[in-house]
């Protein structure tokens, strides 16, 4: 795409072996990422996991250490940022507070010198249900009327890769789902490829067409939404993307289509094809709501596995559901979640519960649950000179 | 810093009309508090301005000595002065024009290093603005007399100059409507950096970014968000800057940087009242020089968008 004229569709990204190190710590490390053209794709993790550091590198606001970063098939990484088919809706809205909400909108067509900015900018108002307020400041704006002008302004220029770096994160929740909605529709209707940064998993579900779980600088997992849920492939995955109830233990046996594993003595089994490892010791876990609660030992021979018995700690009601902390002996403590179905809870706080869940619902993990950090923790102020002075030294070497 | 008072009057993001009821509220306690800045007004500023303005109409006694004048009304006053001293008055402006113009022009760029670019090392930023303010520790009397030093015809800069032929053999510095500018603008760059170092020092780099990011190239960023984002710092330092040059007498005067050619306004007065000893002329002068200055701060700051500083 050249600048002066729009891009007439998404265009794909594409970042090869993305690598950005800080003086002090590495943010992201060995990145490959594909987005397809039109799609709506968000990038979750937790804060500091490197999201919106790469957010940053694709919008040019960055330069990676090493890598390429491709729009639509050209390489833009010795692009600066001002001559990238690319906008950003930022975490601040960040609009120009001496200008009004329209000359913020028509910003950027003026700069890409397009005809008729103010026609363009008061119709990507009218797309946000904002033209009525085109001649005030952002300042007397509400906090969603800001972020949907925010919108605008990145959305009129028509870019070939929309980038949205948590805009959602001030706004109540009312007003979030609200944005959510319209977010999508938006998306749908002009076509662009988005690029979502988000820590909230909730959001990305809703919105994304695709996921990828980043945490500690790499993509954990990648996928549609619903198949990252029921199919998690690392620890981190199934505990950041809702909640689960990780078990480890050896394989005990293996038949054609399931795997057994002996937990604490107990034996549960998964689908073969529902397991990335098959030998040895493996984790494998249950998401809570696949639980169900029985207050007697159930007898069920197939296809159901059964845990117990064990004792209720905590019962907490949230509305449609009932969250049970079950605590068994030699396990620990798991969480299901029950529809409350009947009034009143199932089970009271000490009762003596068995669990029991659908064999196909279990899933078995690549990794096991780990504390450690991936990167070594080296913030002292010892290795950071040291690490200025290498790249000092590199540099004058370069010279 | 005095100059922060400025810089808080700029148009701050979250800048909203306040209906803070306690605010509105009007209160014994406060007019009494403001007691003590109404009297010290009243008595070393209006006091002052009325006495100024009486003598400026001033008529000189009948078969009185020099310097002996009675109360009138003698607005001809206003006229010789204009009609004698116009090149003084045309001079004290341009000259101070002339050295607000270069004073910016050399603050900006370094209030822009310290306040933007030296964020990452709040040492240096620390260091650099010790070193603009260091100079006030030294008389800016002594600080002017060094440079007429350096300017003289024995100096080492002349004789150079003079040396590479880019000096005529007769030619001199000081006394030179340069050197005279160069004085003003050397003397005031702090007065002009602290303001704007004050609101640089606050600019949230973030437009900048969404500026970089909306295909504005870094000249474009510069002059379309930077430069209207610090306005209220440039309106404070050129301010503090034009005010006090148009009036300034020490660095025109022929004792210092200055010559026959190049007297300023405050000379003509600093003469009349402390030589001549015709108060009414130099009173009249005065009033001049004020309301001139008035009439220009005002028309400024009205077309540059921050009234929020009158």
């Amino acid at each position: 795409m050249t600048i002066g004229a729009f891009a007439d569709r998404g265009a794909d990204l594409q970042l090869v072996g993305i690598e950005k190190r800080f003086p002090g710590f590495t943010a992201i490390e060995n990145l490959n990422l594909t987005i397809p053209a039109g799609s709506f794709f968000a990038l979750l993790g937790p804060s500091g996991c490197g999201k919106t550091t790469t957010l940053r590198l694709v919008a040019g606001l960055e330069e990676p250490t090493g890598g390429r970063i491709l729009i639509g098939g050209a390489d833009v990484t010795n692009q600066k940022s001002f001559q990238r088919p690319v906008n950003t809706v930022f975490q601040s809205y960040a609009l120009f507070p001496h200008m009004t909400v329209l000359e913020n909108v028509a910003f950027g067509l003026r700069r890409r010198k397009i005809g008729d900015p103010v026609a363009k900018a008061h119709e990507a108002l009218l797309l946000v249900e904002l033209d009525h307020l085109a001649h005030r400041r952002p300042q007397q704006l509400s906090g969603g009327q800001q972020q949907r002008v925010a919108l605008a302004r990145a959305i009129v220029n028509r870019p070939a890769l929309l980038l949205l770096d948590e805009p959602l994160g001030a706004l109540d929740l009312k007003l979030r789902r609200q944005m959510q909605l319209e977010l999508k529709t938006i998306q749908e209707e002009v076509g662009l490829t988005f690029l979502h940064v988000t820590h909230d998993q909730e959001e990305a579900m809703t919105m994304a067409d695709i996921i990828a779980v980043m945490n500690k600088g790499r993509i954990e997992q990648m996928g549609e939404p619903q198949q990252l849920y029921e199919l998690p492939k690392t620890a981190f995955v199934a505990n950041f993307l809702g909640q689960s109830n990780l078990f480890t233990g050896p394989v005990v046996s293996t038949t054609g289509t399931a795997i057994a594993v002996d937990v604490s003595g107990q034996k549960i089994v998964v689908p073969l094809e529902r397991a990335h490892r098959v030998s040895g010791a493996v984790t494998i876990g249950v998401r809570p709501e696949k639980l169900t609660l029985h207050d007697v030992a159930p007898t069920y021979s197939d296809g159901r596995n059964v845990l117990g018995p064990g004792r209720v700690i905590d019962v907490s009601f949230s509305g449609v559901s009932t969250q049970y902390l079950v605590a068994v002996p030699g396990i620990g403590t798991l969480v299901v979640f029950a529809q409350n179905m009947a009034f009143g809870p199932a089970a009271h706080v000490g009762a003596e519960v068995w669990l029991s869940w659908n064999v196909n619902h279990g899933f078995g993990l690549d990794d096991d649950p780990t504390d450690a950090p991936r990167f070594e923790a080296d913030l002292d102020t010892k290795t950071i000179a040291q690490q200025r002075r290498s790249s000092l030294i590199t540099e004058f070497e370069e010279a | 810093m005095a100059f922060a008072a400025f810089s808080s009057t700029a148009p701050s993001a979250t800048a909203a009309p306040s209906t803070d009821p306690v605010a509105r509220r009007r209160s014994p306690v406060a007019l009494f508090l403001l007691l003590p800045g109404i009297l010290y007004l009243v008595l070393f500023f209006l006091t002052p301005l009325v006495s100024l303005l009486l003598t400026s109409f001033q008529s000189p006694r009948e078969f009185g000595d020099i310097g002996q004048f009675d109360y009138a009304f003698r607005w001809q006053n206003y006229v010789e002065v204009v009609t004698t001293y116009w090149p003084h008055i045309v001079r004290s402006f341009s000259y101070a024009l002339a050295a607000t113009f270069f004073a910016l022009l050399i603050s900006y760029p370094l209030a822009y290093f310290i306040g933007v670019k030296a964020r990452k090392w709040p040492l240096l930023q620390s260091l650099m603005l010790v070193l603009v303010i260091a100079p006030f520790f030294i008389s800016f009397l002594l600080r002017t007399l060094a440079w007429k030093q350096l300017f003289s015809d024995e100096s080492f800069v002349v004789q150079s100059l003079k040396a590479l032929s880019l000096l005529g053999p007769e030619a001199h510095v000081t006394g030179t409507a340069f050197s005279v500018i160069f004085g003003l603008t050397y003397n005031f760059i702090p007065f002009m950096t602290l303001p704007l170092y004050t609101t640089l020092e606050r600019l949230d780099v973030r437009y900048l970014e969404a500026g970089n990011d909306l295909y504005a190239s870094p000249f474009q960023v510069f002059r379309k968000i930077t430069i209207p984002l610090s306005m209220p710092g440039i309106v404070a330092g050129t301010l503090l800057t034009f005010i006090p040059a148009a009036g300034d007498y020490i660095n025109a005067s022929r004792d210092f940087l200055g010559g026959t050619g190049t007297q300023m306004m405050g000379n003509v007065i600093e003469a009349n009242f402390l030589v001549l000893q015709n108060y009414p002329s130099a009173a009249a002068l005065s009033i001049i020089l004020m309301t001139v200055i008035l009439v220009i701060v005002s028309i400024y700051v009205k077309r540059s968008g921050t009234e929020e500083l009158l």
